[in-house]
């Protein structure tokens, strides 16, 4: 006989003031379970559950946790390379980036907590991401992240942005890992509904790698870190819904972050790593103690048994309800071999942090929870993960998709006969403003390995060696909404050229899928179309994906129509450079350097098919109009572009790469003077107009200086290494030199880029 | 000679400032923990690293003041080892008694990580022998904290006794005349908010910070 457990006295939440005694419809409803997934649970268990189950049943069945609208397409994407240790399934992904030595990354979503309390909200995810990767053994060595805000005028939004910046950098900057870059876009499809995308990249030994799966019958599970506390109860259920009039009323589900326990839960974790005595581990994060027992269990075909009355709790009289659906932060489960547990706990209490013995693992396949000597719960494990619901949502096709966003070939395409002017406005707008108000917040060099920031890709040494990760983290939302395919190509091949651009060879990319509802089939083909697009871009490019994350439902009703969010498939992408020595950086570097575009030779007459403007930035910030279609991405010619930079770069031709995205080909300029100081004479292309020209935003392409014209054009005389890289053009731009561009001094240029921030926070 | 590097809980730049001195002494420090009742026998130079011990809890450094291993180094400060702190370690300093003032949360109330000028006011101490008075270097700043603050009194006093080490030479955080680094009365003890052991080597935030590693080498092995 199944014994309810206490109820709470909470009359706040409907979810925790429900008697235990009776699973009403209402209770059903308010745990996020549809009718037909109740029949699923009462057919699961062969009776009614009661509350702590249905709790658990609710999270585990939670979009957040179970993937249940996106897993049947997620399994089409790629995943596997020779260099991939582990691919989607575990904590983080892991790739081997040579001498014995592998890097460990994820990232992962903190949207609806950002958007209610953006503090603790964007806090809590950069602890959340950093317990993935340190959980399996590696030391974090750098945090990136993707943020996507509302329009700058709307009331909540200043408040916002400071909110999350400050606790992205209160978190990071408190356990000493460097936030080594970021991308940040303004738009008001965000308005009710911001994204706070973490990652962290850590670096481990390939042969102390951990795992998650539970094995060893009889072999004791181990709760460490916090305690556990009434905060973020029913957190990955909210994450799993629609926005709604309320979402202020929500903020007691948002946790509250410790990075001070969390440096001493990774120092403790890693001294526990250094020894023999971890059989598996895995973090508490969303649906905490319950999503992680399930999947420790389930990934190890055991059983599990725990003992709520041995989990450490924060405050007197919480339940087992309560203590299974708490997100309580910085707390870790742990298996470890039989008679460890004296020597671990040592570890632990020099670093002040709780440890108990909270069960043991059981061969029954079985979730069994004891409380006050009754079992309070007792669940097979099948149902609750691995047959997990799973729904094929139907989806538009891409023709239907098109014809519902209203996306047609742009017409009256107008031009400009003042660049230096248009060039002025757009560096000043929101989205190619300076990012040095978020990046001067963050602490970018503790660690000391830091070698770059604020150009391309983030660059940081690999501790003692002559290796450096590259990390960017990149996707372009309203080319993905105007044609998801494409979209979700550009996304891949943005990241891909970012590490090409500082001379990284890329690796592997994680993602971080950020969609509306799904029950909408114009959501769902944003979904499924992007991750076509996602999939192939990673095929061509062999830049597989290793981990990642999704969330749905990035709605709101509060700002009135329920506005959907642009599609936003964020991508971090991490690059190997062999030798840091040949790092390359952005800024414009000499006097008289000669400065060429590099591309597809297609450019050297414009496509008549195309406006060469739909979707760009000078589109919407000088005409106000939001038009046209995404640029296409040749992948093939992506990949060739991408080899060529980097065989250029490695023959030390260049002395400056910069990637050409948002802004087009003026800003791309105008950014290496800025972070240079020297200006440029380039000139046009007459075959195109000066707008389509300078503010274009055609893919695949970079500005490169080259110091040396005879070396290199020796080398290109020399020939290419294949028929492919033959595809790609040079084309000569101009000359670094003297103090101006397009007419403007670079001066007048870096105040309009730094004038966005300054004017809006001191406002 | 014996160097040290303490670890108080939340310290967070502990191996870089361990890397620092390693790569500039030839010799790895003792990595002492903030729980030990005494320090090592012998040493020959004390530093106390940046981060967040406990977690800024109560106050910058608060904590850190009062634990075991701190009445340790007040003494060894007392009797003339050498003690550098940076940045949390500048913090633990003030609190400890060690250094006058305080350092109070910078005047933008924002969180600054950015490589800034700083001017070396006294080129005759233990740690900055190897600076030209007026030389005008650059260091990595990264605090929340650090806007340093004393009565008017202190400061005519440190200023008089040349006890200001280095001072801002660009806004930074609203520090009280611009002031970066502070040593003791004894000369022997210096704090200071800037990064020195995140500026050792080109690759990595530039190389002005050696000289002062290099200064206090130097005069410990002619001492």
């Amino acid at each position: 006989m199944v014994k309810h457990g206490r109820t709470s006295d909470s009359r706040s939440c409907p979810l925790m003031a429900a008697p235990m005694s009776e699973i009403t419809s209402e209770v059903v409803e308010a745990h996020g379970l549809s009718p037909e997934e109740y029949d699923r649970v009462l057919h699961a268990l062969g009776r009614e559950p009661n509350l702590v189950e249905l709790g658990i049943f609710s999270v585990m069945w939670s979009e957040h946790c179970s993937y249940k609208s996106s897993r049947l397409h997620l399994k089409k994407l790629p995943t596997e390379a020779p260099w991939v240790i582990c691919g989607p399934g575990e904590n983080a992904g892991v790739i081997d980036i040579g001498d014995g030595q592998a890097a460990i990354f994820k990232m992962e979503s903190h949207n609806h907590p950002s958007y209610i309390e953006p503090y603790q909200g964007a806090a809590t995810g950069v602890g959340g991401i950093l317990r993935d990767v340190f959980t399996m053994g590696a030391r974090p060595v750098a945090n990136a992240n993707a943020l996507r805000f509302g329009r700058p005028d709307h009331p909540k939004m200043k408040h916002l942005v400071q909110g999350v910046v400050a606790g992205i950098g209160g978190y990071g900057n408190c356990v000493g890992v460097p936030t080594v870059c970021g991308e940040t876009n303004f738009h008001p499809a965000y308005d009710g509904n911001i994204l706070v995308n973490a990652m962290t990249v850590g670096v481990a030994d390939t042969d102390k790698i951990f795992y998650s799966a539970a094995t060893g019958i009889g072999n004791p599970i181990v709760y460490v870190g916090s305690k556990t506390g009434r905060d973020g109860i029913h957190g990955a259920t909210m994450a799993s819904a629609d926005f709604a009039e309320d979402s202020e009323e929500k903020r007691p589900t948002v946790q509250v972050g410790d990075p001070f326990t969390e440096k001493l839960l990774i120092e403790a974790c890693l001294e526990l790593m250094a020894t023999d005595a971890i059989v598996a581990i895995q973090d508490m994060g969303a649906a905490g103690l319950t999503s992680s027992s399930v999947e420790m269990a389930t990934n190890g075909e055991t059983g599990i048994r725990l003992d709520m009355n041995k989990v450490p709790c924060r405050e007197e009289g919480m339940t087992p309800y309560e203590m299974m659906l708490s997100e309580s932060q910085e707390r870790m489960l742990m298996v470890l071999k039989p008679g460890k547990e004296a020597m671990a706990e040592e570890i632990f209490r020099k670093w002040e942090l709780d440890f108990a013995v909270i069960g043991e693992v059981t061969d029954t396949r079985h979730m069994v929870l004891e409380f006050d000597g009754e079992v309070v719960c007792d669940i097979p494990l099948g149902p609750l993960a691995a047959d997990a619901p799973e729904y094929d949502r139907p989806y538009m096709s891409m023709e239907d998709y098109i014809a519902w966003a209203g996306i047609s070939p742009m017409q009256n395409r107008p031009d400009t006969d003042d660049v230096g002017g248009d060039l002025l406005k757009l560096l000043a707008s929101p989205n190619l403003s300076s990012r040095k108000w978020i990046s001067e917040q963050y602490d970018s060099q503790v660690g000391a390995d830091t070698l770059q920031t604020g150009g391309d890709a983030g660059v940081v040494r690999v501790h003692g060696t002559k290796k450096a990760l590259a990390i960017t983290t990149d996707c372009t939302p309203r080319y993905v909404h105007a044609n998801p395919y494409e979209g979700g190509k550009q996304a891949v091949a943005e990241a891909f050229r970012n590490l090409c651009a500082v001379g990284a060879r890329p690796l592997a990319i994680t993602n971080c899928l950020n969609f509306a509802n799904p029950q909408r089939p114009e959501i769902m083909a944003q979904f499924v179309h992007a991750l076509d697009g996602m999939g192939n871009a990673c095929r061509v490019l062999d830049f597989p994906i290793v981990s990642g994350n999704v969330s749905l439902y990035n709605e709101s009703k509060a700002t009135g129509g329920g506005s959907a969010i642009l599609p936003t498939p964020a991508i971090g992408g991490v690059g190997l450079i062999d030798d840091y020595d040949t790092m390359m950086t952005m800024p414009f570097k000499n006097e008289g350097d000669a400065i060429y575009l590099v591309g597809s030779e297609a450019w050297a007459t414009p496509d008549p098919e195309r406006s060469h403007l739909g979707k760009s930035l000078w589109l919407s910030e000088i005409h106000g109009r939001d038009e046209g279609r995404a640029p296409p991405v040749d992948l093939t010619l992506e990949k060739n572009a991408g080899e060529t930079i980097r065989e250029l770069i490695e023959a030390g031709l260049v002395s400056a790469v910069h990637d050409v995205s948002d802004g087009g080909l003026a800003v791309a300029l105008a950014e290496m003077a800025i972070a240079s100081g020297l200006g440029a004479e380039v000139s046009a292309n007459e075959d195109y107009t000066a707008a389509a020209w300078w503010f274009g935003e055609d893919q695949g392409r970079y500005v490169i200086t080259v110091p040396d014209t005879d070396a290199f054009n020796a080398q290109l005389a020399k020939g290419t290494r294949d028929e492919d890289t033959a595809l790609v053009g040079f084309r000569r731009l101009g000359t670094v030199t003297g103090d101006s561009l397009f007419g403007k001094s670079v001066e007048e240029l870096r105040a309009a880029h730094q004038s966005f921030f300054k004017d809006w926070m001191e406002a | 000679m014996k160097a040290a590097v303490i670890t108080f809980p939340g310290s967070n730049c502990d191996r870089d400032m361990a890397v620092a001195i390693e790569q500039i002494s030839g010799k790895a420090p003792l990595r002492v923990w903030h729980g030990d009742a005494a320090l090592p026998d012998g040493l020959g130079f004390i530093a106390l690293p940046g981060g967040f011990s406990y977690g800024d809890y109560l106050r910058s450094g608060a904590m850190a003041a009062n634990s075991p291993i701190m009445k340790s180094v007040v003494e060894a400060a007392g009797k003339g080892v050498p003690v550098l702190g940076v940045c949390n370690g500048f913090q633990v300093l003030t609190e400890s008694g060690l250094l006058p003032g305080a350092l109070m949360r910078n005047a933008g109330q924002t969180f600054i990580c950015r490589t800034v000028a700083l001017r070396v006011e006294n080129s005759q101490s233990l740690f900055t022998s190897r600076y030209e008075k007026g030389q005008v270097i650059h260091i990595p700043v990264a605090h929340h904290d650090g806007n340093y603050f004393a009565d008017e009194a202190t400061l005519d006093r440190l200023e008089g006794d040349g006890r200001v080490a280095f001072r801002y030479a660009e806004a930074c955080n609203g520090s009280r005349r611009d002031i970066a680094g502070i040593l003791n009365a004894g000369g022997n003890v210096l704090g200071m908010m800037p990064h020195p052991e995140r500026a050792i080597e080109s690759d990595h935030g530039g190389s002005d910070g050696r000289a002062l590693f290099e200064s206090v080498f130097e005069n410990l092995s002619v001492a």
